[in-house]
């Protein structure tokens, strides 16, 4: 029987930054290594879409997802880009100059601003000014306790004044099993943030101003379907903390980074790709995020997903900058995929 | 060490309908249909599923159903407070038969 994800330890985000550095590198390697994929339980994600008659290729594209960064004031263990605390990798004032003037350039329908925690990029509030407006829905991706302690509360503001939708991140309505994924005390200041959006209108009905939640499984299982998860969760946080939002997104743990790690030294990462794999769904295909998203790294660089920059995967296949992208992917090219794909295929799939 | 139960036979367990097929779809059909959301939701079947999967202590059951208790968004403490229910059903059931053993000790007792 395969190892409880809750027998893990707890308070991990410390003891593992400092490997992280060296480890990163080892990482890296062995990830292009075909030797490496070859051992991997499952067949290549190219053959499976074959194998069913589907090619993976950019659909029109009508959103911009900006990585502003690696810092992050957590170290989440299930997160695929190992952001956190220690990290330098931080988009600077040129690159977020030339990612404004790129989104200018393009009628996207979203902005989708990540990180990281994108909160701790200095030049945040400049950028929602600047983009606020380019775009009909302009998002901003929260852990919630980077808002904690008021902290950010000036951000919170612009946020509120720009209309900015709200994405949070809430994996579970159990305090053990969120702090188990995200690190000890971030529960209750994730509480106390969403009390904190509440009471500015955040989530409220008919304030225009959209809180949703994400919640990623606590461990090596698939996410609960959605609805039924959004159901639950509307009805406890409600009911015990009088805590409302809009909607909530269940998203499948990607097999990279830190989880990819984990899934390695618990071992569990068989019976997970395994899983993954035999949860493939072709119908996912058609509205995979991948087919419509430029996905920006913090040092300017463009990627089909933000999985695929975790995976070193660029877009087209060749590294190219953002101020160097003449125009948008046409339909039809195809997109990098790997072994982490079938994340994205499992299930309802991830949109 | 070998043993009569592999963690990798459960995903076979649909092979059982080789052999008779019309009445594994008749099972398979039912169980399906049984974990649909109903009047109880599909956490609260696979909750029950887990308590008495640890009464006929099964282990392939075990193993499907701490999974999918934690897929549907159960957490440890549910899922224990789940096999409590199922062992105070179990230890009382022994323990009510205690009427039986008082009833007969009674009747040739003097």
């Amino acid at each position: 029987m395969a190892e409880s994800p809750l027998t893990i330890h707890k308070n991990f985000s410390d003891i593992i930054q400092n490997k992280e550095k060296m480890e990163r590198t080892a990482q890296a390697l062995s990830r292009t290594s075909k030797t490496a994929e070859n051992k991997l339980p499952v067949e290549p994600f190219g053959q499976t879409l074959a194998k069913h008659g589907l090619n993976l290729t950019r659909g029109n594209t009508t959103a911009l997802q900006i990585n502003v960064g690696l810092l992050c004031n957590q170290a989440c263990r299930h997160c695929h880009l190992e952001a956190g605390p220690n990290s330098e990798e931080v988009m600077n004032r040129e690159t977020v100059d030339q990612v404004v003037a790129f989104a200018q350039r393009f009628p996207f329908e979203i902005i989708d601003i990540t990180g990281g925690a994108p909160e701790m990029n200095p030049n945040l509030v400049d950028m929602i000014e600047r983009l606020s407006g380019m775009a009909p829905r302009l998002m901003l991706r929260s852990n919630l306790t980077a808002l904690a302690n008021g902290e950010r509360d000036y951000l919170v503001e612009v946020c509120k004044e720009r209309r900015v939708v709200i994405v949070a991140s809430f994996p579970s309505l159990n305090e053990a099993q969120a702090e188990s994924q995200r690190g000890r005390g971030v529960f209750q200041k994730s509480i106390d943030v969403l009390r904190k959006l509440n009471a500015l209108g955040y989530g409220q009905p008919d304030s225009g101003l959209e809180l949703n939640l994400v919640s990623n499984p606590t461990g090596a299982f698939l996410p609960s379907s959605q609805e039924q998860l959004e159901k639950r969760f509307c009805h406890v946080l409600k009911d015990k903390w009088g805590i409302v939002f809009n909607k909530l997104f269940s998203f499948a743990n990607m097999p990279l980074g830190r989880f990819r790690r984990w899934l390695e030294q618990s071992g569990n990462l068989e019976r997970y790709l395994q899983k993954l794999a035999t949860s493939f769904n072709p119908c996912a295909l058609e509205g995979l995020m991948c087919r419509s998203i430029v996905s920006v790294s913090w040092d300017g660089y463009v990627f089909d997903c933000d999985f695929n920059q975790a995976a070193g995967l660029y877009m087209g296949g060749k590294k190219t900058h953002i101020s160097e992208l003449q125009q948008l992917p046409e339909a039809g090219e195809p997109i990098a995929v790997s072994h982490h794909c079938y994340t994205c295929m499992a299930g309802a799939g991830f949109t | 060490m070998d043993t009569y139960y592999h963690p990798q036979d459960l995903p076979k367990f649909e092979e059982i309908g080789e052999e008779a097929p019309e009445l594994a779809k008749k099972f398979f059909d039912y169980y399906a249909a049984v974990f649909v959301e109903g009047e109880l939701t599909e956490r609260e079947k696979a909750l029950i599923a887990l308590a008495v999967a640890h009464t006929v202590q099964c282990p392939y059951c075990i193993d499907a159903y701490s999974q999918t208790c934690l897929e549907k968004g159960s957490n440890l403490a549910e899922m224990t407070e789940a096999i409590h229910v199922a062992t105070a059903i179990r230890g009382g059931s022994s323990l009510v038969h205690g009427v039986q053993m008082r009833n007969i000790a009674k009747k040739i007792s003097l």
